[in-house]
């Protein structure tokens, strides 16, 4: 019954939780771990803050998801296991999915959202039945598909001191910094107004497909960490708590740093906490956060329209600031608070 | 009237059948995975005669599923929700382990209360994100299906620490090992699926309004908002019946493909039914039958596949929609396009003469229809395959047959019929009317053409002041 619940939960030993991660030698280890949670988040984060302007939140997940056939058909087809063509793998993957996504929506009567769904899950059972076919070949299991392995990641082969994973991760993120550096306003204005950037001459299909090819790397290098079904959760958590908040582009993809940041680090010890997979605790810290925002954006609401109500009840007893001409007659219909 | 009453008819009748073909076979039973794998042949005979109950078990909770998750999936594409389905299958995860974690034993009651709890938590999530806040759809439903996906992983792992038989049951909700139902779960499935399958055939007048009307469904007094809530439940439902075959991650795809093959081979929401429960339940069983070939293979992917390739096929091949047929239609109809423009063009050939020639060189042919004589040879070759036109033995001339000079004499009709209707109908000038002419005559039915004779007056020169040919023409 419920103590087999509560057999689960470990106490919050403060101690054990926070301290010792970061002392002795084990706070190399700790350091990657979140240290990769934090460069995953920021990567996803800041191009999933386009993915929810442009409404293609769910394309990030189908896309999150048909990358593990191309994982397991590029090794098939190649039979290297090297980095470059795991990316080639995943990116046509990814593009793919796309184009298939809008080859059934197109060619037939069937919805976008319908097609979504068609598509990413039957690509999907393909890599899981690949990879549960060829488990031992390549280095993927379902474990790792579905959980993630960040908390290992410092356990993997390292590449100049640096474990691999958090390696092609940094690539990732400086390459998904510099393009967004380099195409800030153009990519802004083909998400906010396509019509506009259609009559100025900029291709938006050549942004939709590139935010695409940068969304497929983005995931692929996250994709080991947090395993497919979270990946989307790092694309689209943090920009939605930002987006909860923020009024303006900028304040949204700094938002969306912040919320990786904490996420990860909070995550971190949760994961140490109760004993579980660390990529779903940093996710599970994330959308808490979201949460909380939520919550904090909804009282604040309440208590700003709670003292409003009280504003424009004073406003009202206040009959001197709505003095009659003399002569004329009084309305018969006042309309309470028309001065707002 | 009738459609309501038919499905009426049948979806109970449909529900008996299922649950005698399941719940006859009792009994505990070894199960497949247990099964010492021989030749594919005899395991393939094996699970199609039925003889083994573990067998029987496996094929009626595939069939369950299908047939499950097929109704309630046709609800959800046709409301276009169908990515609410994908949060929802998301949604169940933490109440699932829960429940597993309850007492340690994949009890159907507990994971069915707390799948339910846990899916019906996921949906009001969705629910108030939508009032409360300036996020749109999409990230509302990736929010809802990662964050609770999360939050049941967590509580997952934390469950792997548990001894490893117990770890093995945590496993399959992921991925789906139809071969660990037993004959409890079945029997759990087969009243669930019985009374989502009731409910929906009660209420299935209401629930096709809410689907395609929801203002109308609304303004005549419906409890919109309870029946959308119902139908979630029963949704969920679906979910946790499909659970243990499919897994948590792929029973959207359940819901969705055998919903939308059967959307594209028909336009009545009835026979959409019958057909996406019978898409659910043919997928459930072949994928049940290659997982048990295969031993080991997950069987969630398996039926996924399953279901993805009946898609595939019905999108390539359905009668009205297929991309292929629709691409092979579009094909001939450029074709007849083709021989028929060359058929005016004789037929304008013999007018200029007054009908006194009786035939036309393919060499003067290919000038005016500015084409290589090979191009023509071909064509002409078409026009004389379907009996339309003859070739002199030199194969230098052509003869229209009579089929074939009533055909272009009907042509040019249409054609110059039309061009009268839009310069005194429509007020086109008269130089402006022969691109559409020459797009439309080929498609002008009798009726219509004899309805534009009609309201033109039964008129015998066009704007151009040539002659219309008269039905006579035919002669």
């Amino acid at each position: 019954m419920l103590e087999n619940l509560q057999s689960l939960i470990p106490p919050l030993d403060w101690q054990q939780v926070v301290v010792d991660p970061w002392s002795n030698s084990q706070w190399v280890e700790s350091m990657w771990v979140t240290g990769m949670g934090v460069m995953v988040a920021w990567a996803c984060g800041l191009v999933g803050c386009f993915l929810i302007l442009r409404r293609m939140a769910m394309v990030g997940d189908a896309v999150s998801h048909t990358i593990l056939p191309g994982l397991v058909i590029a090794f098939l087809v190649s039979g290297s296991r090297s980095g470059w063509v795991m990316f080639v793998g995943a990116v046509v993957a990814g593009v793919f999915t796309i184009w298939l996504i809008e080859l059934v929506h197109s060619r037939s009567l069937i919805k976008q959202d319908a097609a979504i769904g068609i598509c990413f899950s039957a690509l999907f059972a393909l890599g899981v039945l690949l990879v549960s076919r060829y488990a031992d070949k390549v280095d993927l299991d379902q474990d790792c598909v579905l959980y993630g392995e960040i908390g290992q990641i410092y356990w993997s082969p390292s590449v100049a001191g640096v474990p691999e994973p958090a390696f092609s991760m940094a690539i990732i993120l400086v390459l998904v910094v510099l393009l967004l550096a380099a195409f800030y306003r153009r990519l802004t204005v083909t998400t906010f107004d396509p019509g506009l950037a259609r009559s100025l001459g900029i291709s938006t299909a050549r942004y939709h497909y590139g935010l695409m090819t940068v969304l497929a790397l983005v995931v692929v290098a996250a994709f080991k960490a947090v395993g497919a079904v979270m990946v989307v959760a790092m694309l689209i958590v943090p920009g939605s708590t930002a987006y909860l908040l923020a009024k303006r582009l900028p304040t949204m993809l700094g938002l969306t740093l912040v919320h990786g940041l904490v996420s990860s680090v909070i995550g971190f010890h949760l994961g140490q906490w109760l004993n579980c997979s660390t990529g779903a605790a940093m996710v599970t810290a994330g959308v808490g956060l979201f949460f909380l925002t939520w919550l904090a954006t909804r009282i604040t609401r309440l208590v700003q329209r709670h003292a409003s109500r009280h504003h424009h009840d004073a406003m009202d007893n206040d009959h001197t600031t709505f003095t009659r001409p003399k002569g004329s007659e009084p309305d018969p219909h006042p309309v309470r608070g028309a001065t707002r | 009237m009738s459609t309501v009453n038919y499905s009426r008819r049948l979806l109970p009748a449909l529900l008996v059948l299922v649950i005698f073909c399941v719940v006859v076979p009792s009994a505990h039973a070894a199960r497949p995975a247990e099964f010492v794998e021989n030749d594919v042949w005899e395991q393939m005979m094996r699970f199609l005669s039925l003889r083994d109950q573990g067998v029987r078990l496996v094929l009626g909770g595939s069939l369950l599923l299908g047939i499950g998750c097929g109704v309630l999936g046709s609800f959800m594409v046709v409301r276009k929700l169908a990515l609410a389905g994908d949060a929802l299958a998301h949604g169940v995860l933490p109440g699932v382990v829960l429940g597993f974690l309850w007492n340690l034993t994949k009890d159907p009651l507990h994971l069915f209360v707390g799948a339910v709890i846990s899916g019906m938590l996921s949906m009001a999530v969705v629910t108030v994100l939508k009032r409360t806040t300036k996020l749109k759809q999409d990230a509302i439903l990736g929010i809802v299906l990662s964050g609770f996906f999360a939050i049941g992983t967590c509580l997952l792992t934390m469950g792997f620490g548990l001894e490893a038989g117990h770890k093995a049951g945590l496993d399959h909700f992921m991925f789906g090992q139809a071969a660990a139902l037993d004959h409890l779960d079945i029997q759990a499935m087969s009243w669930v699926t019985g009374v989502s399958l009731v409910i929906v055939a009660l209420l299935y007048p209401k629930f096709l309004l809410l689907s395609f009307d929801q203002a109308f469904a609304s303004s005549l007094g419906l409890p919109v908002r309870f029946l959308h809530q119902l139908m979630m439940l029963l949704l969920t439902f679906s979910v946790v019946v499909a659970l243990q075959a499919v897994g948590v991650v792929l029973v959207s795809a359940m819901l969705v493909t055998p919903a939308a093959s059967a959307y594209l081979l028909t336009k009545r929401f009835h026979i959409m039914l019958v057909w996406a429960a019978g898409f659910g339940m043919l997928s459930g069983a072949v994928g049940a039958l290659l997982s048990f070939l295969g031993s080991g293979l997950p069987t969630g992917p398996l039926m996924v596949l399953s279901a993805s390739a009946i898609f595939t096929i019905v999108f390539c091949f359905s009668p009205q929609q297929g991309i292929v047929i629709k691409h092979f239609r579009h094909v001939n109809r450029q074709r007849r396009v083709v021989l028929e423009n060359l058929l005016k063009a004789v037929y304008h050939a013999s007018e200029r003469d007054a009908h006194t020639s009786d035939g036309m060189t393919l060499l003067d042919l290919a000038k005016v229809k500015r084409q290589t004589l090979d191009t023509i040879q071909q064509d002409v070759g078409g026009l004389v395959r379907r009996g339309l036109a003859t070739l002199s033995h030199d194969g230098d001339v052509l003869y229209l047959t009579d089929a074939g000079m009533s055909r272009a004499a009907q042509l040019v009709r249409n054609h110059r019929l039309w061009e009268l209707y839009l310069t005194n109908a429509a007020d086109y000038a008269a130089d402006h009317v022969h691109d559409d002419a020459e797009r439309i005559e080929h498609i002008l039915g009798e009726a219509t053409v004899r309805d534009l004779e009609r309201r033109l007056d039964f008129p015998s020169v066009d704007p151009h002041g040539s002659p219309i040919p008269a039905l006579s023409a035919k002669s």
